[in-house]
């Protein structure tokens, strides 16, 4: 259980200088706006990097599918495929004819090559705007483990999907969520994380005690998440690179769940169910020392904090039905931002600020979607039998949730903020709960 | 139902000595914990250990079997709601009895929710549901020290379909015997 975010030891950042030497000023940069409006995918090619040397080959065609498939999955790109070239990429640092990528119609050539020595692995790419036949951002190069060969392919990727949107990637994060096994009635439910694509799953817990609700910290160091390993809910704090865990939060003769860290990792706010009620309490990790930020006869929980940390939006029914209200971080006065038809859970703050996303349920139906965080220009991105927690991407452009079919096993899904995009993301069976982590260093 | 009755079959059948798991623990019926009815599984509540008691013969009024099977150890809800049915008050009117007459049994009170609604506020639902419960024992002249709350939310169903059947039988609040007291 240790390690758990298989450490890129040394991840190594060069930036090729050398070899981008005075780029000309480019006068239709290569671009992509990530816009409301239909977009027509940027068709890319990716041709198999180029190993330099004999170990390298082995991962000469892997590489180049992760990066292929990440860019493909995002729904902004198009590959074309390695057998429709005409170009063959033999050499990384050889000139790019750049007709043979126009004649089947590439705007993006990514070339990359590999080499490794032993356990180590280096890992080079450049990007070019077939087009205006010139080269976009200077080559990169990473080096680390070949364990964490799909971790530099996400960075090749993060990079290019960056330099065209111009906003920063999201493919070298990892997602902690529950897999689920077994009969619904008596459900094994395990703590695992994954590469955001799927990939690399590993489990946390043992399925011995039911564990829900999950959530990773800002940091990716740290998972909170519901535990019933005592008999009630209780709050599990575990540490990811050394696997140490501890319970918190305790409050005498509650129900405890729905813990979220603050951003500065050092506080977390939870529910507390007592006597009917739930409320939203704070907790200082360092001090232990509790403080009740609700006190409403109704239920408060789903809290979110605002990426400053100077708001938390939650879920309330104290006006009758569930709706979502914002109040300062500290406690205080709070405010109803959901006035749509139908019921609203699980405010989930964006990592950008600017909006909140949510869970809807309306007749009979349920939805995620996100508002702007004074609850208007609401816009709901999916409906289905059963929809619910939402979990932001690092870059505020996509969010994964859970859905279950009719009758149907939970799974994860993703979909961009623009509600396009739709897409399940492969576990290796039932899975809820995703909270989506950082950007990794 | 398959689990209890097959719990119910097996411990009838080897007619077990009263309860003998030396933490006092263990429940009967409901669905969580290391229980042996209902929508059971193991939470590791007592890990390590296995627990055995007598559920003894319904047709005996002082046995669990009896308080399971003929008062019936449960009350159901309907969408959203945590208020007691006529039916549900009836049903803990009995259970009072029971309990009342059979002090030496403390109580795990679970809340249990229907899969169509979102997973912390089913916590909070089950949660007023099983409080719902125990204030109405409680009224009934049942210690409150005998009691306490767990809830599980939409995930502990008893049965699982996508549909009316299932949900109206999983919103509940279950009296789950939690073994002898002291």
């Amino acid at each position: 259980m240790t390690r758990l975010l298989h450490t890129l030891s040394a991840l190594a950042v060069l930036v090729l200088t050398s070899l981008a030497a005075a780029l000309p000023a480019q006068a239709q940069p290569l671009r992509l706006q990530i816009t409301e409006g239909v977009i027509e995918p940027m068709p890319f090619a990716m041709p198999a990097f180029v190993p330099e040397n004999s170990a390298g080959g082995q991962f000469a065609d892997r590489l180049a599918r992760v990066v292929a498939a990440n860019l493909t999955n995002t729904g902004l790109f198009r590959e074309v495929p390695p057998q429709a070239h005409i170009g063959r990429i033999t050499s990384f640092d050889a000139g790019v004819n750049y007709a043979d990528w126009r004649a089947v119609n590439v705007q993006a050539l990514i070339t990359g090559a590999v080499s490794v020595q032993g356990n180590r692995m280096t890992v080079k790419f450049r990007l070019f705007d077939v087009l205006t036949g010139q080269q976009v951002g200077q080559g990169l190069q990473f080096a680390g483990t070949t364990d964490s060969w799909r971790r530099m392919a996400h960075k090749v990727s993060d990079a290019v999907y960056s330099r065209i949107t111009g906003e920063s990637g999201y493919f070298d994060s990892r997602v902690v969520f529950i897999s689920e096994s077994g009969p619904r009635t008596s459900r094994t439910r395990r703590l695992a994380i994954m590469d955001q694509d799927g990939e690399n799953v590993q489990f946390l817990t043992d399925g011995r005690a039911m564990v829900i609700g999950p959530r990773i910290s800002l940091s990716g160091e740290r998972i909170l998440y519901t535990t019933y390993e005592t008999g009630t809910p209780r709050l599990a704090l575990m540490n990811t690179q050394t696997g140490q865990r501890q319970l918190v939060g305790d409050i005498p003769g509650a129900q405890v769940f729905s813990p979220r860290f603050s951003p500065d990792g050092g506080s977390l706010v939870f529910s507390a169910a007592r006597g009917g009620n739930t409320d939203l309490y704070r907790m200082a990790l360092a001090s232990g020392q509790i403080q009740q930020l609700t006190s409403s006869p109704s239920i408060a929980t789903g809290p979110s904090f605002s990426p400053d940390g100077r708001f938390i939006a939650f879920e309330s029914d104290r006006s009758g039905t569930s709706q979502i209200y914002v109040m300062p971080a500290t406690g205080g006065e709070a405010r109803r931002i959901s006035f749509g038809q139908g019921r609203y859970n699980t405010p989930v703050w964006s990592p950008r600020g600017d909006l909140i996303a949510f869970t809807k349920q309306n007749a009979g139906r349920f939805h995620i979607g996100v508002m702007r965080t004074d609850g208007s220009e609401e816009r709901l991105l999916t409906a289905s039998f059963l929809d619910e927690s939402p979990t932001w991407a690092p870059n505020g452009r996509v969010i994964m949730f859970t859905r279950e079919a009719q009758g149907g096993d939970p799974s994860l899904f993703s979909v961009d903020i623009t509600g396009r995009n739709l897409r399940r993301i492969p576990t290796p069976g039932p899975a809820s709960d995703p909270s989506w982590g950082p950007l990794l260093p | 139902m398959t689990l209890t009755s097959k719990a119910l079959l097996l411990l009838a059948g080897i007619a077990l000595a009263a309860c003998n798991n030396p933490r006092g623990g263990g429940t009967f019926g409901g669905g969580g914990a290391d229980g042996f009815g209902g929508a059971g599984g193991s939470d590791g509540f007592f890990d390590g250990g296995i627990t055995t008691g007598n559920l003894g013969d319904p047709n005996d009024p002082r046995s669990v079997a009896h308080f399971q099977q003929r008062i019936g150890d449960r009350v159901f809800f309907t969408v959203d709601s945590s208020s007691l049915t006529a039916e549900g008050r009836a049903t803990l009117d009995a259970q009072a009895r029971w309990l009342n007459a059979n002090s030496q049994f403390s109580i795990i009170m679970e809340g249990h929710a229907d899969e169509r609604g979102t997973r912390d506020y089913n916590i909070a639902l089950g949660e007023r549901r099983a409080n719902a419960a125990m204030q109405y024992l409680i009224g009934q002249g049942v210690s409150a020290n005998r009691m306490r709350v767990v809830s599980y939310g939409k995930d502990r169903p008893v049965e699982a379909c996508a549909a009316q059947r299932c949900w109206d039988i999983n919103r509940r609040a279950v009296t789950a015997i939690a073994g002898v007291t002291g």
